[in-house]
């Protein structure tokens, strides 16, 4: 904006702090011309990332995933329906993100905060993926019990605990850890015909589901936010920077390198086709990062 | 290398387009957007004073509400809420207005496919009717991917629900953009930038670009008409 050139000068008079909070656009720029950012980390680089799963010892798959300090807990609930006649052997998955007011300043009690529907419909969007019946990460058909009778409903909730940027990111990696987590109930059928969750002593009953405890995700999706700021792309923003520049692209790519979505919903900077393939390509080597991640999580269970 | 369309059309042919300006009395800026069988009718109230909590007072606010056909706003409406107002935010002059607010209310007439793109032309020919000052227009489009991997422009609802994957795509308008020391950025043109990108479905890397490319190339002939049908006003003015 119109600051005069004089900035550099304020710079050197100036405490930096002070600097950094009245002239936040011309202290970041200060760093981005050195390749770097103010929290040492280069322009393409994510903050350190870690997941645990198995977080909520009631829930059937849940996982606490850490991007910097912007965190998420991921938990899923297995309940036992009838399925809907027009899919009568698919099981539904529910997909709620929650943005309560511990997460950040800007979340005031009682009013629910304007990002929260938004990331949950663009989770729902890529983790179920129902255009024209293309499933997506999860087979629906895996979800079914017994055909027309009872299937599960997945009720996938995500917390966020702490809001620090790049909400989508965070939440979607602790969704499919939360999904490989996930251990299915064995169900048994109860004398009058209903299908019910088999408790540890009833070893006598023949289970419905048994050998089917696990889903098999297809295509898991990966997801790397990115700011744009005149020539510079900034990978995975934290919340001070979200608010400075406006710009932000979210691209999705499945393990198979198919993009999911390609999100850039406005920003006063434009994006154009050799942006779009820089963001691609950065996010693509950012999948197999979280990819080693989710592995690792995943194989520490096993050893438990 | 053809694909057949319900409605007979090539794959680059848009519907018929309408727009028609002022059409409510009590607004400050209205105007109605009609593709095929898709109509939406966009309000400007504003600038008021004062913006709302949370945001920036050094510039000029924009409020957007979508109203659906029917029922209540959902998810998807407050999603369509956040992209209407972060790309109209891009298009105009926000540091002209400070501490104001802007209202752009979007009331769904009918739904046959492309509904986003149809509510931000609408929208964008609303801020122009009620003399918002702009950098310049924008023009969205939707692009579908067929299964064969096929491209074709602005769908219908049918076509939406048998396709792969689709884009919603929104670019500069291409005519009126101001030539600030040449519009070549990275040696391309500035109406090759995306303002707003959002896509549903898989498709790979290279198909997007394609899409890209087509919506790009559709988008001439829509700023056109929208320079068309806005032109009168101008010259009114």
């Amino acid at each position: 904006m119109g600051l005069p050139d004089g900035s550099g000068d304020l710079l050197s008079e100036m405490d930096g702090d002070a600097f950094r909070r009245l002239f936040p656009l011309q202290f970041y720029e200060s760093h981005f011309v050195k390749s770097t950012r103010p929290d040492g980390r280069s322009l393409t680089e994510a903050r350190e990332t870690s997941s645990a799963l198995g977080a909520v010892a009631s829930a059937d798959g849940s996982a606490l995933v850490k991007i910097g300090s912007t965190t998420m807990l991921a938990a899923i609930k297995m309940e036992v329906m009838t399925p809907p006649t027009e899919s009568p052997d698919e099981g539904c998955i529910a997909i709620d993100f929650h943005m309560p007011p511990i997460c950040s300043p800007t979340v005031r009690p009682g009013r629910p905060a304007d990002a929260a529907p938004v990331v949950s419909k663009q989770l729902s969007d890529t983790i179920l993926r129902q255009v024209n019946c293309h499933s997506g990460m999860v087979n629906l058909k895996e979800l079914s019990l017994i055909s027309g009778k009872a299937a599960w409903m997945a009720y996938l909730d995500i917390y966020c605990l702490d809001a620090d940027g790049a909400l989508f990111d965070a939440a979607l990696l602790s969704a499919v850890a939360a999904f490989s987590h996930l251990q299915i109930p064995v169900v048994s059928m109860n004398d009058e015909g209903k299908v019910v969750v088999m408790s540890e002593e009833q070893g006598g009953k023949e289970a419905v589901n048994n050998g089917k405890r696990k889903l098999t995700l297809s295509s898991i999706p990966f997801s790397l936010t990115c700011i744009l700021h005149k020539k510079y792309i900034l990978a995975d923003p934290t919340a001070e920077e979200e608010s400075i520049m406006e710009t932000l692209v979210t691209v999705v790519l499945d393990s198979s390198g198919q993009l999911v979505s390609l999100y850039k919903p406005g920003g006063p900077v434009l994006a154009y086709t050799s942006v779009i393939q820089d963001c691609v390509a950065l996010t693509r080597q950012r999948a197999r990062e979280l990819q080693a991640i989710l592995d690792e999580a995943i194989s520490g269970m096993e050893v438990d | 290398m053809e694909i057949d369309r319900v409605d007979g059309r090539t794959p680059n042919q848009l519907r018929p387009l309408a727009c028609s300006r002022s059409v409510l009395n009590r607004a400050h800026g209205s105007a109605s957007w009609t593709q095929g069988d898709t109509k939406v009718l966009a309000a400007v109230y504003g600038p008021k004073a004062g913006t709302k909590k949370n945001e920036n007072p050094e510039k000029a606010c924009i409020e957007v509400i979508w109203k659906p056909k029917t029922g209540q706003s959902g998810k998807l409406e407050r999603e369509y809420e956040m992209i209407l107002k972060r790309t109209l935010q891009s298009i105009c002059i926000l540091t002209l207005n400070p501490n104001t607010t802007t209202s752009v209310i979007v009331q769904v007439v009918n739904d046959d496919g492309a509904l986003l793109p149809c509510a931000i032309n609408a929208a964008c020919a609303a801020l122009v009717d009620a003399g918002t000052p702009l950098k310049h227009l924008a023009v969205a489009i939707c692009c579908c991917l067929a299964e064969s991997g096929y491209v074709i422009l602005d769908p219908s609802k049918l076509e939406e629900q048998k396709m792969k994957a689709f884009a919603y795509l929104v670019f500069p308008n291409s005519l009126t953009i101001l030539q600030e020391g040449g519009s070549q950025v990275g040696g391309e043109p500035m109406e090759h930038g995306i303002i707003t990108s959002v896509t549903q479905g898989a498709m790979s890397v290279d198909d997007y670009l394609r899409c890209l490319e087509r919506g790009r190339a559709a988008t001439a002939k829509m700023s056109a008409f929208l320079q068309k049908s806005l032109q009168p006003l101008l010259s009114d003015d």
